[in-house]
């Protein structure tokens, strides 16, 4: 299988993916299927994202070295690619603008949408406004109190946000009451599901959306020092802005790929969303991927101080780029990512989301171990404005 | 050879439909969903449905959600739903239905084999796909006990075919594009899903999603093989004041709902 091609017909990766789905949603996945294969290939529509990237979101996202902040990471060269400086401040709005550009295609006029940290809710009420489509966010009750300030901004985009309080009330109880809502409504409504999880074709398709990250990285690198990175760092939740920076580099063979769980109190506590690292195989959310759960196949709950990471299940393709070796995943700790968060801020004046933290906590780790001759490029997958409240109560400073 | 769900439908074939009635296992907790089965039974229930308490039922509607939250606060797994099975079947034809992930974890060669040692007669599995299911085809085969596939209102012709040919006891159509709950009618377009679906195949075909009252199941044993009623009997037993009152209520509900299958015009 050639690096592009990793997936078959039914959205299989080696054994993970797939469609683990009732049948009421298989019409709709297989139109959604088609739209994006016809869209892949047609110019018109290629040039519709295209102009939308340059022009809305501020693509292409510029790199920036982090040079102070190499200094802390045993002298390795570190390179940022800038997601954060996107429209809406997240690489979340790679994915979301192609797919509501989608949704006006296959003639549906209401989008619903999950959201932990709220940075995909965000992006889908963003689109929304713009392409004039009706947006109605999942959100768990937690988050909803962890990222109060999201929530403000989904509803002055125009969106409603339901508060689930199902389940642990975060990002997967979102999911199951959006996928509910998606299997009533589905003859009206898309279901904007914001990372590479999820049914065949989310996970090809959300890839397909933000592979943009690294194809533009890959040629920025060889402009920037004549040769690729020694390796290409992430954070992974579902794995969407890990599997948009990684994609480019696969045939790539010199290139390490890492991505960085949330390892929360350590994967050892049992209290982290280190899907890859702690959990086991299984199905989720309508893929077979790895999974947290117990002995008798139940989700078992994430934990992690960054609400867009702490998700009990990850990408089917990450599973498998795992299982054939291609990438490595490792898990940060809540303190590992809260060191670098703060680290980033002060030698950089750039405050990451914490989710993007992960990935900086894993440049420090792996810039130590490769030395001084090594070249890191990190996805900063997002900006850290939305976690300002975590981070004051985090390090103790009065609001 | 047959189970003794097949056996059931062979039996009543021509006559009338038969009722199926769906429990959580451990709801709301072990003893007393046994006792809550005899209440079905007692009341006219042909067929139990033991349901496997899943931690993300996306299919479920919140008053089956409430009821599996229950069953995992007791502790129900896999034990619980074999054991209760076991009690089922002792007293009717009875089935498993479950999302798949609990079957993968415990094996799909595994659970097909406790399944049948526990006198079940088949699975019903609303999110398995018939292109995920090459290996609980040949298991289920080997152990001789049904696969029941859920198909909707949106399945299209060509789609329903290559399903109905893989489902076996009967084909499970739900009568709504939604979640499991109360509904003050039943859809019109589970009449006409059901005649689709006997285009397709001969074996017989069961509607659920939505069914609550005899009034409602006369309705629909007027067109289809069998009635499955679950959220409306959950809802008796979360209602009622004591377990007693609820073990009334929930005969009573089975009473009305018999009393519905074969009052209905075929
Ligand atoms: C800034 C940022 N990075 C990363 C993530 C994690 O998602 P994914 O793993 O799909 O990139 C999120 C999710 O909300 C996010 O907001």
């Amino acid at each position: 299988m050639s690096a592009t091609q990793l997936s078959d017909q039914l959205g299989h990766f080696g054994p993970f993916g797939g469609r683990f789905v009732p049948e009421a949603l298989i019409g709709a996945l297989d139109e959604l299927a088609a739209a994006h294969q016809t869209a892949l290939v047609d110019p018109l529509f290629i040039k519709e994202l295209s102009d939308l990237h340059r022009t809305y979101s501020g693509r292409p996202s510029i790199i920036t070295e982090a040079k102070r902040f190499s200094e802390h990471a045993g002298g390795a060269r570190i390179f940022l690619k800038r997601e954060d400086l996107n429209h809406t401040g997240s690489h979340k709005i790679n994915n979301v603008l192609g797919q509501a550009l989608l949704t006006k295609r296959m003639g549906k006029k209401r989008i619903i949408a999950e959201t932990g940290a709220g940075q995909h809710g965000v992006a889908s009420a963003t689109a929304a406004a713009l392409m004039g489509l009706e947006c109605v966010v999942y959100m768990g009750e937690e988050d909803t109190k962890r990222q109060a300030l999201n929530v403000v901004r989904m509803k002055l985009l125009g969106a409603e946000v339901i508060p689930v309080t199902q389940g642990s009330r975060t990002l997967k109880d979102a999911i199951n009451e959006a996928m509910r809502d998606w299997v009533t409504n589905v003859e009206t409504t898309h279901y904007l599901l914001g990372t590479v999880a999820g049914p065949h074709p989310f996970p090809v398709m959300v890839r397909d959306f933000h592979k943009i990250i690294g194809e533009e990285s890959r040629e920025q690198m060889l402009a920037l020092n004549g040769k690729l990175p020694d390796a290409v760092l992430a954070c992974v939740g579902g794995g969407s802005n890990a599997i948009g920076i990684f994609h480019a580099f696969i045939p790539d063979e010199g290139v390490r790929l890492i991505g960085l769980e949330a390892g929360g109190r350590g994967v050892e506590t049992g209290f982290h969303a280190a899907t890859i690292t702690g959990g086991s195989r299984g199905v989720l959310h309508g893929t077979r991927s790895y999974v947290l759960q117990d002995k008798n196949g139940q989700t078992v709950e994430s934990h992690s101080i960054s609400a867009g990471l702490d998700y009990p299940g990850v990408g089917p393709e990450h599973a498998y780029l795992h299982d054939i070796g291609r990438a490595e995943y490792r898990a940060i700790t809540d303190a590992e990512a809260m060191e670098a968060f703060s680290l980033l801020c002060k030698t950089e004046g750039i405050i990451p989301a914490i989710e993007s933290a992960h990935a900086l906590a894993g440049a420090i780790k792996v810039g130590k171990e490769l030395g001084t001759d090594a070249t890191l490029l990190i996805n900063l997958s997002g900006r850290g404005d939305k976690d300002v409240h975590t981070a004051a109560e985090y390090f103790g400073m009065p609001l | 050879m047959s189970t003794p769900l097949e056996r059931l439908f062979e039996s009543t074939r021509g006559e009338r439909a038969i009722l199926i009635g769906y429990i959580p296992a451990g709801f709301p907790n072990q003893a007393d969903s046994y006792r809550i089965i005899q209440a079905m039974v007692d009341g006219g229930v042909d067929a139990i449905e033991i349901g496997f308490p899943y931690s993300d039922p996306v299919m479920d509607g919140p008053i089956i959600q409430a009821a599996a939250d229950q069953a995992l606060r007791n502790g129900a797994g896999a034990k619980e739903v074999f054991e209760t099975l076991k009690f089922a079947a002792s007293l009717v034809p009875s089935l498993i239905m479950t999302y798949w992930n609990p079957i993968e974890r415990y094996g799909v060669e595994n659970f097909a084999r406790d399944l049948a040692a526990n006198g079940g007669s088949g699975v019903i599995t609303p999110d398995l796909t018939i292109e995920e299911s090459g290996e609980w085809i040949s298991t289920t085969t080997a152990h001789g006990v049904n696969r029941i596939y859920v198909v909707a209102p949106s399945t299209q012709e060509e789609r329903l075919a290559k399903v109905t040919q893989q489902g076996s006891g009967f084909i499970y159509a739900a009568s709504l594009m939604g979640v499991t709950g109360l509904r003050t009618s039943v859809s019109s377009g589970a009449e006409d899903l059901v005649s689709r679906i006997r285009k397709t195949t001969s074996i017989p075909v069961a509607v659920g999603l939505g069914v609550s009252n005899g009034v409602q199941a006369a309705e629909v044993a007027a067109y289809a093989d069998g009635v499955i009623v679950g959220s409306a009997f959950i809802r008796a037993v979360q209602e009622a004041p004591s377990l007693d009152a609820g073990l009334v209520a929930v005969r009573e509900l089975a009473e009305s709902l018999a009393a519905g299958v074969r009052s209905a015009k075929r």
